[in-house]
């Protein structure tokens, strides 16, 4: 079993996952407390599977994960109770209100009542959720379902949050709510973890970024450490992250 | 080559979707070889025929003229037929109108949607007309058999009432969209199509359990009270059953008729099902009434919150409610006989511990499919910090709070006029809902609520285990009313059917 280095919010040593082909292959990384990272990498890197074997909902071939020290593999339970789940596909139920999904979601995490009401009044106020609060979800818009489903990851103050392409679907206003909403978290002392394609929020946002390509680390730093691993003349991180993960460079990863 | 937009081309892409569906629906969605296919539609109608053969061979009197007594029992069965015809013919009008699919792309498209919604009634039609063909064809091949080929023409009556029930239906649910508005017309409509379907059955059983204190619906259409209310025998109201005995003329006028009213249904709903399916689709959706039901709504534990929010998701859901309303209806012949015999009339209260059992099984086998296989957001439960033991546990608590909710009262009235039996009904409701609970836990997919109605589909095994194992219980349940002992053939024989569905379910495999 390969050793867990505690302390950090997040400890990936040497995962791997194979489907019919490997998706993630000898992974390690590590997310510090109170750090906000993005995964980038191209379709089919293995970004979604890693975080997904993260959360719990997969099971890895071997390696080994630990969120604040807490064995993901031994001791499941414990370690989800410090983490949220925010996939690309809003996980709620059409017919709740997302009121009703907030004191749902607490109650999975068992958050007392009187906690339970107080954040979910407080993240409604804070999504923009208070026109919408007592409809059910199934006529809310994918923005709105996507924002109910932060607010549900939010609700039961997570230590780490992990969220798979949040923006998608979102709208200019949203999205910007919900990166606010981020921030605050991570200025809180919450650990974000996050896969996303728009390089903007990446470079924006995060405080240092993973960039996989075929279920490896090729890459990992702030944007300009990223940029000296590409190599000279890569002004954007567009051009960072093809010249990163393009023919050229998918021969072997990059030292970080 | 067939014109882009035409009513051909329609009919062929309505063709080959139709095709895939029926195939999928053959297949359970699995690759399987042809002849397993073949076989087990062999298998399929030798059995339903040895069934027809054997319930109305002992019947006779089908070759030669038909008395009244004949007339009113081939009436009573088309009027069944009917019924179910029309409800499935509701349904699949409902889920037209509905269900978006690929509306909004034909809708945005220049192609003329009143050529595809005249497709789409037509093939509803064929459809209908195809399930009750399968559901009455054993027992028309076995009438020619018994009573000669006329009988034969019975295979026409059931396309025209195909054909009028699909025309009835498209013109009861555009009224309806005018009436009520696009909204309450989806719940109104689905809840009327499951209780249509019901209506008749339960109808003919609780006269029959006034007139006879049986539960067969044979019965009443026999009785002289019937006989004598019925029209004479010249009148017209007969005409779709001398169709059905070989009257080729009266075959005629009801074929034509049945086509006429489909022909009129497509003339006229065509042109408005484009403009009802936009409103249909720009409904706005329900408001929780504020304060009272959401302040009810603050689970204190995840048990207690997985346990609420099954409930209140079926609550909401009137399609999910109209199907598990069609099988709670079939209780009320029971219950009516329950409460009669409450009043001391002398019947058996054994007769009851079965239907409370096998009913029992059927709504925890629904239930439990929902709860554990239509869970809409499993990444949710699985990521939160609760051990999948709790997550099943509660979410059988779920299914046996429903079952308890609904056949408490009458375990309770059971037992009040005869405490053993309902102890024996209370034990096997307990042991039938279980069973079919762990026959869904065994055989778990990960599915959308939406697909509830093709649950039987999707694993034949588990459908086949979940009914047998009820029946079974069901069984064993009237036999313990009498020999306790005895019972337990019966009970050892619902155990091997569930071990062998766990051998066989493929979360062991």
């Amino acid at each position: 079993m390969p050793e867990i280095i505690h302390q950090a919010a997040l400890e990936i040593r040497d995962l791997a996952k194979s489907f019919d082909r490997p998706a993630v292959d000898g992974l390690s990384l590590q997310v510090r407390a109170g750090e906000f990272y993005t995964l980038l990498g191209p379709n089919g890197a293995g970004k979604t599977t890693t975080l997904r074997m993260v959360t719990g909902l997969l099971k890895p071939d071997r390696g080994g994960i630990a969120v604040f020290g807490i064995d993901v593999l031994t001791d499941s339970v414990a370690a989800k109770q410090v983490m949220a789940w925010v996939s690309d596909e809003p996980m709620i139920y059409d017919r709740l209100t997302p009121l009703e999904y907030l004191y749902f979601v607490a109650g999975l995490w068992g958050v007392d009542q009187a906690t339970a009401e107080a954040r979910a009044e407080q993240l409604i106020g804070w999504l923009g959720l208070a026109a919408q609060a007592q409809e059910r979800c199934e006529g809310l818009s994918k923005g709105t379902r996507q924002k109910v489903a932060l607010a549900g990851a939010l609700v039961h103050e997570p230590r780490l949050i992990i969220l798979d392409e949040p923006f998608t679907g979102l709208d200019a206003a949203s999205a910007r709510l919900v990166k606010n909403v981020l921030r605050e978290r991570v200025a809180a002392g919450c650990s974000v973890i996050m896969t996303t394609h728009i390089l903007e929020v990446a470079e924006r946002m995060a405080d240092r970024i993973g960039v996989m390509c075929d279920g490896h680390l090729v890459a990992e730093g702030t944007f300009d450490e990223l940029r000296l691993q590409a190599g000279a003349g890569y002004a954007t991180l567009e051009d960072t992250f093809l010249a990163l993960t393009g023919s050229e460079t998918t021969h072997g990863p990059i030292a970080a | 080559m067939m014109q882009a937009g035409s009513v051909a081309w329609f009919a062929q892409h309505e063709t080959r979707l139709a095709w895939r569906d029926w195939a999928w629906l053959l297949s359970g969605g699995r690759r399987r070889r042809r002849y397993t296919i073949m076989l087990g539609l062999v298998a399929f109608v030798v059995f339903t025929h040895g069934f027809a053969y054997l319930t109305l061979a002992s019947l006779g009197g089908f070759a030669g003229p038909a008395d009244k007594t004949l007339l009113v029992a081939v009436g009573g069965t088309l009027v069944l037929y009917g019924s179910l015809m029309l409800s499935q013919a509701m349904e699949a009008v409902t889920r037209a109108f509905y269900a978006r699919g690929d509306l909004e792309l034909i809708l945005s498209s220049s192609a003329r949607a009143e050529r595809l919604f005249a497709v789409r009634i037509g093939a509803m039609a064929l459809s209908i007309s195809a399930m009750a063909l399968v559901l009455a064809a054993p027992a028309i091949d076995v009438l020619a058999w018994l009573g000669g080929a006329r009988w034969l023409a019975a295979y026409g009556v059931v396309v025209a009432m195909a054909m009028s029930a699909v025309a009835i239906s498209v013109s009861l649910t555009i009224a309806l969209f005018r009436a009520i508005g696009a909204k309450r017309t989806r719940l109104v409509a689905q809840i009327a199509a499951a209780v249509i379907g019901a209506s008749f059955v339960i109808g003919v059983q609780l006269v029959a359990i006034l007139s006879a204190g049986t539960l067969s619906r044979a019965v009443v259409f026999q009785s002289a009270a019937v006989l004598d209310h019925m029209p004479d025998r010249e009148s017209w109201w007969w005409l779709p059953v001398e169709a059905a005995m070989g009257n080729w003329p009266a075959l005629t006028v009801v074929l034509a008729l049945g086509a006429l009213l489909l022909a009129a249904a497509i003339r006229f709903g065509a042109p408005r099902f484009g403009e009802l399916a936009l409103a249909a689709g720009s409904v706005s959706h329900a408001v929780a009434r504020p304060g009272k039901r959401t302040a009810r709504f603050r689970p204190r534990s995840p048990g207690q919150a997985l346990r609420h929010k099954e409930w209140r998701l079926l609550l909401r859901d009137p399609w999910l409610m109209s199907q598990s309303l069609m099988q709670l209806l079939y209780l009320l012949p029971p219950f009516f006989l329950l409460s009669r015999m409450f009043y001391g009339e002398g019947y058996s209260a054994a007769l009851l511990i079965p239907v409370f059992i096998m009913a029992a099984g059927q709504l925890a086998g629904g239930l439990a499919w929902l709860a554990i296989s239509g869970e809409d957001a499993p990444d949710l439960i699985a990521s939160a910090p609760v051990t999948a033991g709790r997550v099943w546990r509660a979410k059988a608590e779920a299914v046996a709070g429903g079952v308890a909710i609904v056949f408490g009262p009458m375990v309770a009235g059971l037992a009040m006029i005869d405490w053993r039996a309902g102890l024996i009904a209370l034990c096997g409701i307990a042991i039938a809902g279980g069973a079919a609970t762990l026959v869904q836990y065994w055989f778990r997919a990960q599915v959308k609520r939406s697909l509830f109605r093709r649950r039987h589909v999707s694993s034949r095994i588990a459908t086949f285990a979940e009914a047998l194992s009820s029946i079974l219980w069901a069984g064993a349940g009237a036999i313990a009313a009498v020999n306790l002992w005895v019972a337990i053939v019966p009970g050892v024989l619902a155990l091997f059917v569930l071990g062998g569905a766990w051998v066989l379910s493929p979360k062991r495999a």
